[in-house]
């Protein structure tokens, strides 16, 4: 915490508290039914969002899962588009067209919201393949669950990225849980970082539920990639505390077990350490709290505000439109 | 200037990559082997193993990689040996290049291109001989081609390339040999229409890639019978030029549609029930078509051959629909 600095400090807080809460308002209002279909909430593995993106720059790319509300919030993405879009209205990010699950802004280079398990890893590939062939220092930073690793294209991402040393950082966030599927019954490695040495790709396992330890991990993984050191396999070490989705009755797993990774929450962890390091105290925390509350509230306003889409329109953003623009 | 159809698709890839740097070949064996269907030889050692870029064995993988690069604005070209091993990559397709704009609201683009050999007729048996662009034809957010001609492979890649979004190009393998006289110079060919290869006014044959060739020597013999077919070359099979279809049905008032693809849910069928949506009134006898028999593509020639469909076939099917009526 001393080398991070007060307001860097608090501000990391504060990223954490914006996607907690979000996502707590995303929760009640699925109840209400304002957002409907599938909705992933990431309470509990704030830290690897937060600690991961501010190790990179604006021109770096992000790649995330259909869990990706609080990637989307700590890449920088309004929140109130964030939150129109899980509405479906037309202000949201991706048009409404997308949902929870589909989050995309070009702008802060921020490519989904990607719900084939896996299938955003070869994306990943492309775009790091893309920034070498031109030269560009731009790092490609691709976050996946552990149940991905099942999936042929992590392996076959792995190799290609490896192979033609693709600046990709694969973000793996272990919560132990595929959908309900714990890892020992999925995974015959469940060692996960073993499996980078057979690509020659160089792994590092991080405590998740540590903030500090998350961003330093990446930035180290940063640095490397970005110096041409080719792919670097991160792994994360998580918990999610909430269900899978909202239909998920958690049959899986015991209570107890969720109650105890509930201890080692990243939030009041690194509050903790601000704390302890004189950076803050329980008025600091408040007044951030009160913050996030606002801005929560004036996302649902912008939500609710928001319309929606003519019918008229149900065709369009299947093939390009005149006028639409190209990323680079 | 006469060239074959896999020289056409060579020197179409050459002249995009002297054009256009942002223009790439990947694929498995494209590079030090030349191609599967030689149709890349000599292009890596003129060009570079960075731009003729072998890949491992992962169709998902590189397709995949592929939909990367071209969304942050290369123009890859993804070579897939053939359609069956895209299945493989099916996911990377249909789930990503087909969806990315449309999900994101109309932000992102995917200009690729995947080209692939289809087709059946070199006794290569059940899982390298089928024809499947009926499946991509189905898939909203990607455009699909077959250039039948060596003209057509020669320009068409031009248009695809040129397209910011993903076009799939199918090459039937009976094709890759076949040698024609084509005019010097040359322009993308324009997609969005359906060619008329042969003029006639009793029965229009609808068709694409491989098939085209039998349809027109079909044609040749039934013109010596007193029967004038129209032949109709598709050229693009997703969106398909409906226009084109229906005025010559108008004309002709019968059709018969030939397509290697197994008739269940076909290409084929989708032409049939867009002709008799539009043009019912029109119509002097009933649709018919000419497909591939309901079998995974046997081995020995015979079996194959009578898999397929063939111009004796084609010849029958046009004279049933011209006895009626």
């Amino acid at each position: 915490v001393k080398d991070l600095g007060r307001d860097d400090g608090l501000r990391l807080l504060q990223e954490m508290v914006r996607i907690r809460r979000f996502e707590e308002r995303c929760g009640e209002l699925y109840q209400q039914e304002k957002i409907r279909g599938f909705l992933h909430l990431y309470i509990g593995q704030e830290a690897i969002a937060v600690g991961v993106m501010d190790a990179l720059l604006p021109e770096d790319d992000v790649l995330a899962t259909y869990r990706e509300h609080g990637h989307a919030l700590a890449r920088g993405l309004d929140m109130g588009e964030v939150m129109a879009e899980m509405y479906g209205k037309m202000q949201g990010s991706s048009r409404g067209r997308g949902g929870s699950m589909h989050i995309f802004d070009v702008d802060k280079r921020f490519f989904g919201g990607n719900a084939i398990v896996g299938g955003h890893l070869p994306l990943a590939v492309g775009m790091g393949l893309a920034h070498a062939m031109r030269g560009e220092r731009a790092v490609t930073v691709c976050f996946f669950g552990e149940g991905a690793m099942a999936e042929g294209e992590f392996h076959e991402a792995m190799n290609l990225a490896a192979l033609w040393r693709c600046p990709v950082i694969f973000a793996c966030e272990n919560n132990l849980y595929a959908m309900g599927t714990a890892l020992g019954r999925s995974e015959a490695q469940t060692t996960l970082i073993a499996k980078a040495p057979g690509y020659n790709v160089p792994a590092i396992s991080v405590d998740g539920m540590d903030l500090l330890a998350v961003r330093r991990a990446a930035k180290a993984a940063v640095q490397a990639v970005r110096e041409g050191g080719g792919p670097f396999l991160l792994e994360l070490k998580t918990y999610r505390f909430r269900a899978h989705s909202m239909f998920d009755a958690q049959l899986y797993r015991e209570k107890s077990e969720v109650e105890a990774w509930k201890e080692k929450d990243p939030i009041p962890r690194y509050f903790a350490e601000l704390k302890a390091a004189g950076h803050a105290d329980d008025e600091v925390l408040a007044a951030i709290e009160e913050a996030v509350q606002r801005e929560v509230e004036a996302a649902v306003a912008f939500a609710e505000a928001g319309s929606w889409e003519p019918v008229t329109d149900l065709l369009r953003f299947v093939t390009t439109e005149p006028g639409d623009a190209e990323v680079a | 200037m006469k060239l074959t159809y896999r020289e056409a698709m060579r020197d179409a890839m050459r002249e995009a990559m002297h054009k256009d740097p942002r223009v790439f070949l990947m694929g498995e064996d494209v590079g030090a082997y030349g191609g599967c269907y030689a149709v890349s030889k000599g292009l890596m050692a003129e060009l570079g193993p960075e731009r003729i870029r072998d890949t491992p064995l992962s169709e998902s993988g590189f397709v995949g990689a592929g939909i990367g690069a071209a969304l942050i604005g290369m123009r890859p070209i993804v070579e897939v040996m053939t359609v069956n091993f895209s299945l493989l990559a099916l996911d990377q397709i249909v789930n990503n290049a087909a969806t990315l704009r449309h999900m994101s609201g109309g932000q992102l683009s995917v200009p690729l291109v995947v080209r692939m050999a289809t087709g059946a007729g070199r006794q290569l048996a059940a899982q390298h001989s089928h024809s499947l662009e009926g499946w991509y034809a189905h898939v909203p957010g990607i455009k699909v081609v077959a250039p039948a001609t060596v003209a057509d492979a020669r320009w068409m890649l031009w248009t695809a390339l040129e397209d910011p979004d993903p076009v799939v190009i199918f090459e039937h393998v009976g094709l890759y040999n076949r040698a024609e006289e084509i005019p010097e110079g040359g322009g993308p060919v324009d997609i969005t229409r359906a060619a008329v290869r042969r003029a006639g006014k009793d029965v229009t044959l609808v068709t694409y890639g491989g098939s085209l060739h039998k349809s027109l020597e079909a044609a040749e013999v039934l013109a010596g019978q007193g029967v004038a077919c129209e032949v109709i070359d598709l050229r693009s099979l997703r969106p398909l030029d409906l226009a084109t279809i229906i005025g010559s049905v108008e004309r002709t008032r019968r059709a018969v549609v030939v397509d290697e693809g197994w008739r269940t849910g076909s290409l084929a069928a989708e032409i049939m029930a867009s002709i008799a949506e539009r043009a019912f009134w029109s119509l002097d006898a009933p649709l018919a078509r000419v497909c591939t028999a309901e079998v995974p593509i046997p081995y020995p020639k015979h079996l194959e051959d009578a898999a397929l469909p063939q111009v004796a076939g084609i010849v029958e099917a046009v004279r049933q629909v011209v006895a009626h009526g």
